[in-house]
């Protein structure tokens, strides 16, 4: 064509990323030897390779050494050698390294964007201008948090040695989240990358040979499920990081129950983008244009669910569809490219069938005739409507470009839609209303909300899920704390129920009482109608108490998942409430002793202290009610992010025989202090002090459904709460079998679990003590605020 | 000065402005154009405050995002780069708005529009037989006359900056009659500013009338309204200045005059670009758009005919659509346009000056 052809026509020509430097960098390595282990490279010991292919040619890019369970365990080992010295090292001189890292990644960045855009297939625009520059973000801010680590987080230390697991979709930005943190925590690493996607890991590691990375610090192994399995199973690691489907963080979830590991998931999602009538509604496309057509629409947090307010429905989506007839599909290298090709066939094969179902299933799905190449696993921007939150398009995470559509009538509506998912990973909210949107974000159950924007990520800004989007955070404070254990966690032993004698005689304060469940604000009696013998330290029959069973569990939990009132109290009211509750505990603070001597036989000075410290305990978390508060982050752009302390929800607890009184205060002050509510197990062998608290509860001004009370056998109501996927949290101090089996069933619904593994934890030092639970007590929401005129 | 509104019939044929006398009734024509491709004239329309209402929602951050990554979005490269600048050649309106200009300077500015681009560079694009030119030139009123003699029979608009530019504090009747002045004296097209003063007051109704007297002063003349952006603050003011412009007639909403401390930048471009496409969606017409004041390197040039494109499509690559104003401009195209051909880089003097 010549100059003046191409002045008429006025077109784009193809403006390719030169590949030159990438292809010699793969030409000069024998990836066959890159499992990167304890600073050296090293072939599979089986000598197995995968191939890796290019989607946007279709042909074979390397043969990668594919590791087994034999070279993880090499790789663990390194790390385990290295950690102590690693540790020991200090956080100046770890901050050195990852400022090193970051800075030579800086200076190698257009190889990370080219090498990433061929072998993912994102347009090279993603890679250079996004992937790249936060990755090296990334380590750059944890250099700051790796030397002020003492200062910052005081009575923590470096969890030790991470298993961390990423996916195929920002492969070093993730690689960058895992690893940055680590390091800085000084956790030593085995990273595993994934199948469709190692290159960029390889020059990572040549990265770490070059920034003093010291050997065994960072452990880099290449494979498949087998290499994924045996690190989520290896006895010598300490911390497991994933990030991919919700359906394989199950898994890791099941895999890990019972093995003391520390585990953060970031899964899958379908968020939200709600469409004000007052929003910018142009601006809003652009939105959605980064939003589900950014990187293929293969990101967790894409706003794949579109709600637009019915009034300006029509206009909107004519909008959407004329700017997606403009988006260009073609080689990730071009410049000028918008949407490159999916990672793989398999994903061309599960976004062509999940939207015929979803066509079939009464959607209008709509595409753009836009030109698409002739190779390569290409799929179309996708725009589907009349989307009926029943469809699999409402429903499911599709992983690309395909944008399902709902309208909604109002606020309340779009709030509802919004959570009408198991996910809970993002939400967009555009409205030019600054009051409506901060009205909304903090209803939306979702982990990162972005007003008038989306996809924005920084290092700084906490990123991660609500619900089946998995638990944890990464970024920012919020995000060290997954790489972090406490330096002293003292417990005691569970101690060993007797077993149950027939009672002869009675215990001298006995009183024909009744005591019941206390389910949203009633006592109840249980749904079994049974009763359990309660005795004293002597083996005399103190009272009997409810045997409750799954059905006094569903009602709890109904109970605590409407109390509203809780929840939307402001923090002063939830704090006086607290005061209240421990001002008329100190009231029966006699009566209580006493019950606690006669129930456990401990001295009456020992009883004393307990009703003080719980006494204590409750003004303590009062106190703090109004003060754990959030943070404001500032990433690098004119916008403001709220982290928001919110409460996880619906709690169960299942709380221990020893110091029964403290134990139920101590775990359920913290709780209530941040908003939670809450299902409580008592003591199974001495119910009757939480049963005598329900009539200080009473007398408390705590909202009903607040606190749940249901009494019985700890171990049978444990495992019941664990399947209950109606419930947020659950903190669980029973024995090692309990513990193990409530983590394994609450994969179901991904509920945040605490257990400590059959011990009982000191509540005061350690994390029994008030501040580790609060933490506990809160998921932390970032709520992105751009802002200017 | 010359004063000979004859000759200034050829200045406009190339573009054929619609009939005299069209009643100004709004029409909703089916893709704005006339059969033969040249767009049917904005009738304009009564004021409609609950359209402007509408029409505050403007996110200064989200624009911003959305320029910071379109020149990153698109690349125009090698040949297509060469396109694309003598493209922004011919929607150049060739300025000189300095208040010591002179005829014999306005003479030298119709001169370098006549040959814009070296005989050489010509020949090596492969241009010779479709000589590039600005499609206008810009100037103060008094010159008006003797830019229309010296462009006679290139097809070469004139326009005119008017209404007591640049902050259009006259009173309405001397504005009026600069207008007529300068259609007299053969000037196609008028460049008027808005008094800003209206719109922090949100005098609508009499900013709609002006505008329209303007409109209906400017006879088959075509109209660009200037919203002087600097001076406006926000970009909801832009927004609501360029939906009242377009309601009144404007053929062409245009940025600045090049004398606010802030001229034409992207966000403002956006803004705008988004104001016609939503008066386009609502009536059916096609409005100009001409960003003036601060763009002389050909790097911005391309970011401004990415940004037309993507956001409004190929038809605003016309220059009965899309201008800029521009004095510096040229002369950094034609160095790029000489690194084009022979891989080395030019320097200003080796091209001749405006």
């Amino acid at each position: 064509m010549n100059i003046l052809q191409r002045y008429e026509s006025m077109d784009y020509a193809a403006a390719p990323e030169s590949r030159a430097e990438a292809d010699a960098w793969l030409k000069g390595r024998d990836l066959s030897k890159a499992l990167f282990i304890n600073g050296e490279w090293k072939a599979a010991g089986s000598g197995k390779t995968f191939e890796v292919l290019e989607p946007s040619t279709v042909k074979p890019l390397a043969k990668v050494s594919e590791a087994g369970a034999a070279d993880v365990d090499a790789a663990v080992a390194a790390a385990r050698k290295a950690l102590p010295k690693w540790e020991k090292a200090g956080g100046y001189a770890r901050a050195r390294v990852l400022y090193a890292i970051g800075r030579s990644m800086q200076r190698n960045a257009r190889l990370f964007a080219v090498l990433e855009s061929i072998d993912n297939g994102k347009p090279i625009r993603e890679s250079r201008d996004i992937d790249v520059p936060l990755a090296v973000r990334h380590f750059i801010h944890h250099a700051g948090w790796a030397q002020r680590l003492d200062k910052e987080f005081p009575d923590h230390k470096a969890v030790g040695v991470a298993g961390q697991i990423i996916p195929w979709n920002f492969p070093l930005l993730m690689l960058a989240w895992k690893i940055a943190p680590a390091l800085a925590a000084g956790c030593t690493v085995v990273l595993k990358p994934a199948e469709f996607t190692p290159l960029t890991a390889v020059l990572f590691s040549e990265i770490c040979e070059r920034a003093g990375v010291p050997k065994g610090v960072v452990n880099i192994v290449h494979g498949g499920p087998e290499a994924g399995q045996a690190i989520v199973e290896h006895p010598d690691v300490d911390k497991i990081a994933f990030t991919g489907s919700s359906e394989v963080g199950k898994i890791i979830r099941r895999a890990t129950a019972g093995t003391g590991k520390k585990l953060s998931l970031e899964l899958g999602g379908k968020s939200a983008f709600i469409v004000f009538d007052d929003a910018d509604l142009d601006s809003a496309v652009e939105g959605l244009v980064d939003g589900i057509w950014f990187n293929q629409g293969q990101v967790c947090c894409a706003g794949s669910r579109l709600l637009v307010q019915e009034g300006v429905a029509d206009a909107f989506l004519a909008k959407v569809k004329t700017r997606m007839s403009r988006l260009r599909l073609g080689d990730p290298l071009d410049k000028n490219t918008d949407i490159g090709p999916l990672v793989d066939t398999s994903q061309l094969e599960r976004v062509s069938g999940l939207v015929a179902e979803g066509a079939k299933q009464g959607a209008t799905c709509w595409q753009p005739d836009n030109d698409v190449p002739g190779t390569g696993w290409y799929y179309r921007p996708t725009l589907a409507i009349g989307v009926s939150p029943a469809n699999i398009l409402a429903q499911e995470e599709v992983f690309g470009p395909v944008l399902a559509s709902m309208t909604f009538r109002n606020t309340e509506e779009a709030v509802e839609l919004a959570n009408n998912t198991r996910y809970g990973l993002a939400a967009s909210v555009w409205s030019e209303n600054i009051n409506l949107a901060l009205h909304a974000a903090p209803q939306l159950k979702a982990g990162v909300i972005w007003v008038n924007g989306t996809n924005m990520f920084d290092a700084a800004c906490g990123f991660g899920g609500y619900r089946e989007s998995g638990f944890g955070r990464e970024g920012g404070r919020e995000g060290m704390f997954e790489y972090l254990a406490l330096k002293s966690k003292p417990s005691t032993a569970l101690k060993e129920k007797p077993a149950e004698e027939p009672a002869e005689a009675v215990s001298a304060d006995f009183i024909d009482r009744t005591p019941k469940l206390f389910i949203g604000g009633k006592q109840a009696r249980p749904d079994g109608n049974y009763a359990y013998r309660v005795l004293d330290s002597k083996g005399r029959l103190a009272g009997e108490a409810g045997l409750g069973n799954r059905k006094d569990i569903r009602e709890a939990v109904a109970a605590a998942q409407k109390c509203t009132a809780w929840p939307s109290a402001t923090a002063f009211n939830r704090a006086q409430v607290l005061y209240f509750l421990g001002e008329n505990l100190s009231i029966r603070a006699d009566e209580m002793a006493a019950r606690l001597v006669s129930l456990t036989g401990v001295s009456s000075k020992a009883a004393g202290a307990e009703v003080d410290q719980s006494v204590q305990r409750l003004f303590e978390a009062a106190g703090m009610a109004d003060k754990f508060e959030g943070a404001v982050h500032q990433p690098p752009a004119r916008v403001v992010t709220l982290a928001l302390h919110e409460p996880v929800g619906a709690i169960g607890m299942v709380m221990p025989d020893q110091q029964p009184l403290l134990g139920f205060v101590a775990m359920v002050a913290p709780a209530l202090a941040m908003g939670n509510t809450v299902v409580a197990i008592p003591s199974e062998r001495w119910p009757l002090l939480a049963t005598d608290l329900y009539q200080v509860i009473e007398a408390s001004d705590v909202p009903a459904g607040a606190i749940n009370i249901v009494t019985g056998r700890s171990g049978e109501l444990a495992r019941v709460l664990a399947k209950h996927d109606d419930l947020d949290g659950l903190w669980v101090i029973a024995d090692a079998e309990t513990s193990k089996a409530v983590e394994y069933e609450s994969a179901g619904n991904l509920k945040r679990v605490w257990t400590t593994g059959g011990r009982v934890p000191d509540w005061h030092k350690g994390e029994g003590a008030l501040d580790p639970l609060l933490r506990r007590s809160v998921e932390v929401k970032n709520v992105w605020v751009p802002y200017g005129d | 000065m010359v004063s000979n509104p004859q000759q200034f019939a050829a200045g406009a044929s190339v573009h054929p402005l619609p009939g005299a006398g069209a009643p100004p009734v709004q029409k909703k024509p089916d893709d704005g154009l006339e059969p033969d491709g040249s767009i049917e004239r904005n009738p304009g329309m009564a004021l409609d405050l609950g359209w402007l209402e509408a029409m505050r929602h403007v996110n200064r951050s989200a624009l911003e995002r959305r320029v910071a990554t379109l020149g990153k979005r698109r690349s125009i490269k090698g040949d297509n780069q060469a396109a694309w600048l003598l493209r922004a050649i011919a929607v150049m309106d060739l300025t000189t708005l300095n208040s010591n200009d002179t005829d014999e300077r306005v003479r030298r500015l119709c001169a370098k529009a006549r040959n814009p681009l070296r005989p050489d560079l010509m020949e090596g694009l492969g241009i010779t037989k479709h000589p590039m030119r600005p499609a206008a030139v810009c100037v103060y009123h008094p010159f008006v006359a003797t830019a229309v003699d010296a462009l006679k029979g290139t097809g070469i608009h004139v326009a005119a900056v008017s209404t007591a530019f640049p902050h259009g504090l006259a009173p309405l009747s001397t504005r009026i009659a600069e207008v007529r002045a300068s259609v007299a004296d053969g000037a196609d097209e008028i460049d008027v500013v808005i008094p800003r003063g209206l719109v922090f007051e949100a005098e609508w109704q009499e900013l709609y009338d002006e505008v329209a007297a303007f409109r209906e002063a400017c006879g088959e003349a075509h109209l660009k309204v200037i919203l002087g952006v600097g001076d406006l603050s926000t970009l909801r003011n832009v927004m609501l200045a360029s939906m009242v412009s377009m309601m009144a007639g404007a053929d062409f909403i245009k940025t600045s005059t090049g004398k606010e401390s802030v001229n034409a930048t992207l966000p403002v471009g956006l803004t705008m670009v988004r104001a016609i496409r939503a008066y386009q969606e609502r009536t059916g017409y096609l409005i100009g758009f001409k960003p003036a004041g601060g763009i002389s390197t050909a790097k911005s040039a391309l970011d401004w005919l990415v940004l037309m494109k993507e956001e409004l499509g190929r038809r605003w690559l016309e220059p009965d659509l899309f201008r800029f104003g521009a004095s510096s401009l040229l002369t950094d195209i034609e160095r790029q346009l000489e690194h084009h051909l022979t891989g080395r880089y030019s320097a200003n003097h080796r091209h001749a000056m405006a």
